[in-house]
């Protein structure tokens, strides 16, 4: 096995070859062990200094980075763009080098602009974990997805998973489809004609526009948020009308006649995506996905300090 | 220098035999005592350990496995994979005997005393080494129970062969490959 990333920073699933993902998911497995002991705390990166920049609205990635980097005994240093100098029109590279300036040795970003991390990981001197940018990656998410669908499903070669909902909008669809495919599983995915990129079949997934035969055919259901505030037109005619089309309820769960896996990545809009009656059945994996967010994100954390130095 | 033999499959049956008597002396029926390998080769060892005791005895003693990784002081220095722990008792107030294959720097066995703490404060810790390099010590820390003590120097290793792994069981003395 091997036993240090290729990369330098964690930009997107794409810079990632299949034996890095599996190195994070067996060391998430570790870290998971980690978090479910009397003492949850290891002094692994005691001596590092992350910064997490949010130039963007996050509870649960933010508090799940921040959540990870404490258990590593990190030290954390917290930005968030509304209060920040970015206000009284800082580029973004001068506010990250003045960050750095202060001696801090990695950076957890999310930013509205799609590569912008990819952008920063060229011009400054620190490794760079991307928590999202824009409608272009979230790689952590992907990789928290792919370690709960393992714990549960096993190993992902073969499985089918549907991703059900905004996939244009949606950086948690671009990244699952690269780690789904480059791990050798099915994938699908589904949603109005109007929020399905054109050309999404080269990236090697099917589409299907009728969820009750894309709940057929899957074993794991991820269902997706509309992105509203993403929206600058009207992609269906109104909320009520796509959630009686791409909505999933308990009776459409019944008639596919199987256990298909419920994930959803959050927030939830409940009642338009997903009903609360399958958002809180025996199901769905919803909250096992957060709690195994903060191990995966331990295990991308240490992975990259630990090359970092060699 | 060709690698020497330290340490025959007899020998090395004997040597465990002898361990877990002294171990016996020490901690009777195990009844507030328990036995933790280190990753991932100590594990090996303390298994044998275990699994003789368990014979002697004629009852289960408290056994578990412990990773080190995400306590070592030179992580960044080397690619380190961890491993897993498995410890399914609190040691709070317990008298644990850890136990590795080679005790060298003492490193090892420094975090190997930090990671256990996650487990509850012990009353009582030991050491038990199958091979002890003497001499080369970077920390005040000994064994208590010892297979064999050995002289060597820094261009030697230590490498411990076992069943478990598809060889035999043996202990070389070798050269180390350089790097």
């Amino acid at each position: 096995m091997n036993k240090r990333l290729s990369v330098n920073h964690i930009l997107g699933i794409r810079q990632l070859q299949p034996d890095d993902i599996r190195l994070i998911l067996d060391t998430a497995v570790q870290f998971k062990d980690v978090i479910n002991r009397p003492i949850k705390k290891v002094p692994s990166l005691r001596d590092i200094t992350v910064a997490n920049l949010f130039f963007e609205n996050s509870t649960r990635t933010r508090t799940s980075f921040e959540l990870a980097e404490k258990r590593l005994s990190a030290d954390t240093v917290n930005f968030s763009a509304s209060t920040s100098s970015v206000k009284k029109g800082e580029t973004l590279i001068d506010t990250v080098n003045n960050i750095l300036a202060m001696k801090v040795d990695m950076v957890v970003m999310r930013h509205p602009n799609p590569g912008a991390c990819m952008f920063l990981s060229r011009h400054i001197n620190a490794s760079i974990i991307n928590a999202g940018d824009g409608a272009h990656e979230h790689p952590t998410q992907a990789l928290l997805d792919a370690f709960s669908i393992r714990e549960k499903l096993g190993d992902l070669e073969g499985k089918k998973v549907a991703i059900i909902g905004d996939i244009l909008h949606s950086r948690v669809a671009l990244s699952n489809i690269y780690l789904l495919r480059k791990m050798g599983a099915q994938v699908m995915v589904c949603g109005p004609t109007t929020l399905i990129p054109k050309y999404i079949s080269s990236l090697g997934v099917k589409v299907e526009h009728d969820l009750r035969k894309a709940l057929k055919w899957c074993d794991v259901a991820n269902m997706l948020r509309i992105q509203l505030e993403r929206q600058d037109i009207k992609y269906f005619p109104s909320l009520r009308e796509y959630s009686m089309q791409f909505g999933l309820t308990m009776e459409l769960l019944e008639q596919a006649g199987k256990d298909i896996l419920i994930m959803h990545p959050g927030p939830i809009n409940r009642g338009v995506e997903i009903t609360s009656e399958v958002a809180d059945s025996s199901q769905s994996i919803i909250l096992n996905q957060v709690e195994n967010g903060v191990a995966v994100r331990m295990a991308c954390l240490y992975l990259l300090a630990s090359r970092a130095e060699n | 220098m060709a690698p020497r033999l330290l340490i025959t499959p007899q020998q090395l049956e004997i040597t465990i035999n002898r361990l877990c008597h002294q171990l016996i002396e020490v901690h009777d029926d195990f009844s507030n005592s328990a036995i933790i390998g280190l990753q991932p080769r100590g594990t090996l060892l303390a298994r044998r350990i275990h699994d003789t005791l368990c014979r002697i005895l004629k009852h289960e003693v408290r056994f578990g496995e412990l990773d080190v990784t995400f306590y070592r002081d030179d992580f960044r220095r080397k690619d380190l994979v961890p491993n897993k722990t498995h410890i399914d008792f609190i040691i709070e107030d317990m008298n644990v005997i850890l136990i590795d294959d080679v005790l060298y720097t003492g490193r090892t066995i420094r975090s190997g005393l930090d990671a256990m703490m996650a487990f509850g404060r012990p009353k009582d810790v030991e050491l038990l080494v199958l091979i002890d390099r003497r001499f080369s010590r970077n920390l005040p820390i000994q064994a208590k129970y010892v297979g064999r003590t050995v002289d060597t120097v820094a261009s030697e290793n230590i490498k411990v062969d076992w069943k478990e792994t598809g060889g035999e069981d043996h202990v070389w003395l070798m050269q180390k490959i350089s790097e």
